[in-house]
């Protein structure tokens, strides 16, 4: 009989556990007792780190796209559809166009986030975003006619896409304006919902300094309610208002509709074990990256790490043998500190993150990286 | 068990989170209800106990009751 895994999602986790069972597995997919299906509605593999340089007239968003068929192993079966429901009982999946597998033995889910600005009202209309290729398309050419006047950086979303890229976009767009003589003109505001400038309070305390030192005025405790488009100004849950001229916003992030009706978790977030990454409303179900309510960051390394140990455990359990393989809660990021300068994390559930002293050294590591992540996306590196 | 006589609307289930996550899951289910509306937050981190009182001062809202179990709090929260 042969064992069928189904990964849904496309994107950094579900591509490279797609190759990494595609290498684990290879005696059984020769044998023809394994198949291994990766689905995802975008025939494009997005890398968005990309989109944080776009604004800044650095990258292009097609600089973040290829094809997953040439990042897939060939041993993977690459469908383009939409899994539009998850029968966990039955193992069952239902489809958009009919071209997704109907039945799985064992289901990946690494569904992602998407953005949720209409949840804040105004929000859609005035706020720009560099969470998306659409919006950082916008957002660079608000910028680059943008002379004077207050850049606001509200996040309104937690949790989002990489933590810390609300701070990176802060400390470019002051280097940014510092260079080209324009900062005495231009005031920058950073919001953050809690009472620090981030949620791991050790990034917190490392950064805040860096922003009072660098005149990049902050507002924590602040919950954007609503925004006004017509008047430029924001309303906070704590009876706060802040006027604009340019908003630039994490919106609020959602999974997908999907998990929630499939009964797996809220906002289209799996409640997983943080460990094993199982499921735990239903059988052979695991998640991943973004999708797996783990507490971590919602970012690209912990999606690769984490595809790692999904990958291990579903060989262990295909062949019959105990699982061992856990998630230790690894996470790492690089964090820009200007156009030229960059800061490094790297922690896990046990040990909090001490950020690296920025260097150039360090930006120049993350540039090579998100060169090289084509590499990771393959499952070579 | 609890003693408490709040009656919650809503209850936010955030045991088992890190630090900001119950605080983040208290302001995002505030944000769904109505004013006058009362929120249970439940959270077995520590930092909750600090987390969740200076955020409902600042924003005008009464946390009426904390209930201390034998593993995890109880925040009641009415939303102003």
């Amino acid at each position: 009989m042969t064992e069928h895994v189904v990964v849904v999602g496309g994107g950094t986790g579900g591509t490279v556990l797609a190759n990494d069972l595609a290498e684990r597995l290879e005696p059984e997919l020769a044998a023809g007792d394994v198949r291994v299906t990766i689905v995802t509605d975008d025939p494009d593999h997005v890398y968005k780190p990309v989109w944080l340089y776009v604004p800044f007239g650095q990258r292009e968003p097609a600089d973040g796209r290829r094809p997953l068929t040439e990042l897939v192993d060939d041993r993977v079966d690459v469908r383009v559809d939409r899994v539009t429901g998850i029968d966990t009982d039955a193992q069952r999946l239902e489809s958009r166009d009919g071209v997704a597998p109907s039945e799985y033995d064992y289901l990946a889910l690494a569904t992602g986030s998407t953005l949720a600005p209409d949840e804040i009202p105004g929000l859609a209309e005035a706020g720009h975003d560099f969470y998306s290729e659409s919006g950082s398309e916008t957002l660079r050419e608000e910028l680059l006619s943008f002379t004077e006047g207050h850049l606001v950086l509200s996040v309104i979303g937690t949790p989002h896409m990489c933590p810390a890229a609300p701070l990176e976009f802060v400390f470019m767009a002051d280097d940014w304006f510092r260079k080209r003589g324009l900062r005495e003109d231009v005031d920058i505001t950073y919001t953050y919902p809690i009472q620090r400038v981030h949620g791991n309070p050790h990034i917190a305390e490392w950064a805040r300094p860096r922003m009072d030192d660098r005149d990049i005025a902050v507002e924590t405790f602040f919950n954007a309610e609503s925004v006004d488009p017509d008047g430029q100004t924001m309303a906070t849950m704590e009876g706060n208002e802040l006027d604009y001229d340019l908003l630039v916003a994490i919106p609020p992030h959602r999974g997908i509709d999907l998990i929630e009706e499939a009964g797996l978790g809220d906002r289209g977030w799996v409640d997983v074990d943080k460990e094993t990454l199982e499921a735990e409303a239903a059988e052979n179900v695991y998640a991943l990256g973004d999708t797996a309510d783990t507490g971590v960051p919602n970012a690209g390394s912990v999606a690769h790490y984490q595809a790692g140990v999904v990958g291990q455990r579903l060989a262990s359990e295909i062949r019959g043998r105990p699982a061992t393989a856990t998630y230790d809660g690894k996470t790492l990021c690089f964090i820009e500190t200007g156009m030229d300068a960059a800061s490094f994390v790297e922690f896990d559930y046990q040990n909090p993150p001490s950020p690296a002293p920025p260097s150039q050294k360090l930006h120049w590591a993350k540039l090579a990286y998100n060169e090289s992540y084509w590499l990771t996306a393959r499952g070579l590196l | 068990m609890t003693e408490t006589d709040v009656e919650a609307t809503a209850t936010v289930d955030a045991r088992g989170a890190a630090c900001p996550g119950p605080l983040m899951d208290l302001i995002g289910k505030i944000r769904d209800v109505e004013s006058g509306d009362v929120v249970c937050l439940l959270s077995d981190n520590e930092q909750s106990l600090t987390d969740v009182r200076e955020w409902t001062e600042e924003a005008g809202n009464d946390l009426l009751e904390v209930e201390e179990t034998d593993d995890h709090y109880e925040f009641y929260v009415e939303k102003a």
